[in-house]
């Protein structure tokens, strides 16, 4: 479904320049769940940025749903993957109400004024469709986190990138929404790219995890590796260790 | 285990916002001893207002009650605000969430963290300097001479958390309220921060209040932790695998667990924990 190949980011110029993302390979089946895994700076979500095409300092290829993608993107790339952020305060306008905020996807795509899908859409992430007619401070952080899943589902896309989708997120609220993700993806067969520092977040939802270091994959874990503990990288071992304390 | 001396002493502290009358904080007495004690509930449990309510940091709106709050031997709702701004940082400290907006974004480390030295003991600029100096050391911040002449937005939030706790902790105070202070660090500073946190609570034979929303981190850390639901405490514990509230288990379940792997996560009950409460 995601295909990378040599994907590099760099940012700045001459002196000051630095590759953050420096030749990653990946690739992700249909219906998969790949984790990416690492600190705060090591690249993660510019990985997640440049796939949404949120990002155009990216060399190298990549094909989402076997077609090649370029660094501007037409319409018709764009809604293949959408995105879903870490803090749902800030990716949601606070002075447009959840009905605006979810038809704004249609509306841009040029498919519609996009009312008409707000109820359903709403009703999928186990909202009430009366949330319509609020405004985002009139919610709670995981209502908000579900109207920005809801609004990444508008234009039915086969790929949900998620970055850091729970970490503004108490526990109790965490796992409802992480349960809302799993039946998504069972019921639509989506693809997820999750982006989160937090291991056991990513070992509970994901088929295969990479952890990633200063721009670079260090080492790849498969769900049986996450569930008897086993790494194949220090590094790997030491975000182990240090989610346990 | 009970402390042999007690540092701070809490009975029915309530505290209520504005005209409303809604309890952010209701009922809630402890004793805290040289010790580590862990706060632990959702966002909304009431559990940094009852931080700050000790600290006497809420705005005026705020209106607390208690039957007895009783810091070191003496009472601290009737102090003056002279009074109690002498205490604060000196006697007793409190160590934020997140040190990119708790540090004075305007000034060296060096120079904030001598202004720490220089306001709560009678000694010199130069001398203050070096106690800085000294401190920065003891939390071991590497290349001292260049990080106390870096700004905050130079450092990494791992080593402002360090420098926070480095300030906080200079004057030797008795008591220390540690507010979410991991929360905003990657995981893997997170175990240092908490190790010299630890470490020089005891050196000063001081009790630590932890306050977090991370039940398993407090666990880990804390000798005992009080689990606050709607601003009131449904139970204390010293071992997590103790606990008997369904409140308490259920926000243990809610975590996933690489080891235990599920389909889907726990969620909690809330109607079946209010109507538990409603009861009690």
């Amino acid at each position: 479904m995601i295909a990378v190949e040599n994907l590099s980011v760099s940012f700045g110029s001459d002196a000051k320049r630095r590759q953050v993302v420096k030749n990653v390979n990946f690739s992700i089946a249909r219906g998969e769940t790949l984790g990416i895994v690492g600190e705060s700076g090591c690249g993660k979500s510019t990985v997640l940025r440049s796939l949404a095409g949120l990002d155009r300092h990216w060399t190298g290829d990549i094909r989402l749903d076997g077609k090649p993608v370029d660094r501007e993107r037409s319409l018709e790339h764009l809604k293949l993957a959408q995105m879903v952020f870490q803090d749902p305060y800030g990716s949601i306008h606070p002075r447009h109400r959840i009905e605006r905020v979810l038809a704004e996807p249609v509306r841009a795509m040029k498919i519609g004024d996009g009312w008409d899908r707000v109820a359903a859409a709403l009703e999928q992430v186990g909202l009430p469709a009366s949330f319509a007619e609020r405004f985002p401070h009139e919610l709670s952080g995981g209502q908000r986190q579900r109207v920005a899943i809801a609004r990444a589902l508008m234009l039915e896309p086969q790929i949900l990138l998620l970055d850091e989708p729970t970490s503004a997120l108490d526990v109790s609220v965490q796992a409802e929404v992480l349960n809302l993700l799993s039946d998504l993806r069972e019921e639509r067969g989506l693809t997820y790219l999750l982006v989160s520092h937090d291991l056991s977040v990513i070992a509970h939802m994901c088929d295969r995890v990479l952890v990633m270091k200063e721009g670079e994959f260090v080492d790849e874990l498969s769900s049986e590796d996450l569930a008897s503990g086993t790494t194949h990288h220090p590094y790997s071992t030491t975000l182990f260790e240090a989610s346990y304390i | 285990m009970p402390a042999p001396e007690t540092i701070l002493s809490v009975r029915d502290l309530a505290v209520r916002f504005g005209r409303s009358g809604v309890r952010a904080v209701d009922g809630v007495s402890f004793d805290l001893g040289a010790e580590r004690l862990g706060i632990v509930g959702e966002s909304g449990s009431g559990k940094s207002t009852l931080g700050r309510a000790i600290m006497r940091l809420l705005p005026p709106a705020a209106n607390v009650e208690a039957s007895q709050l009783d810091f070191d031997g003496a009472p601290l709702l009737t102090r003056p605000e002279r009074e109690m701004r002498s205490l604060r940082g000196n006697r007793m400290a409190l160590i934020m969430q997140d040190p990119r907006y708790s540090l004075n974004p305007v000034l060296t480390v060096g120079k904030q963290v001598s202004e720490a030295a220089l306001l709560h003991q009678r000694i010199s600029k130069k001398d203050a300097t070096a106690k800085a100096a000294e401190m920065l050391a003891r939390v071991r911040i590497s290349d001292v001479e260049r990080v106390m002449g870096l700004y905050p937005h130079q450092i990494s939030g791992g080593m402002g958390q360090r420098v926070m706790i480095a300030m906080m902790l200079l004057a030797r105070p008795r008591l220390v309220v540690a507010d979410e202070p991991t929360s905003a660090l990657d995981v893997s500073v997170r175990g240092d921060v908490l190790k010299l946190l630890d470490e020089l609570v005891r050196e000063n034979n001081s009790g630590l209040m932890l306050i977090s929303h991370d039940i398993r981190m407090v666990a880990a850390f804390c000798q005992r932790i009080l689990v606050m639901y709607k601003g009131r405490v449904v139970e204390t514990l010293t071992r997590l695998e103790d606990a008997q509230h369904p409140y308490t288990r259920g926000l243990v379940a809610a975590m996933p667990d690489p080891r235990r792997p599920v389909r889907r996560l726990q969620t909690l009950d809330r109607s079946a924990i209010d109507s538990l409460e409603a009861r009690s």
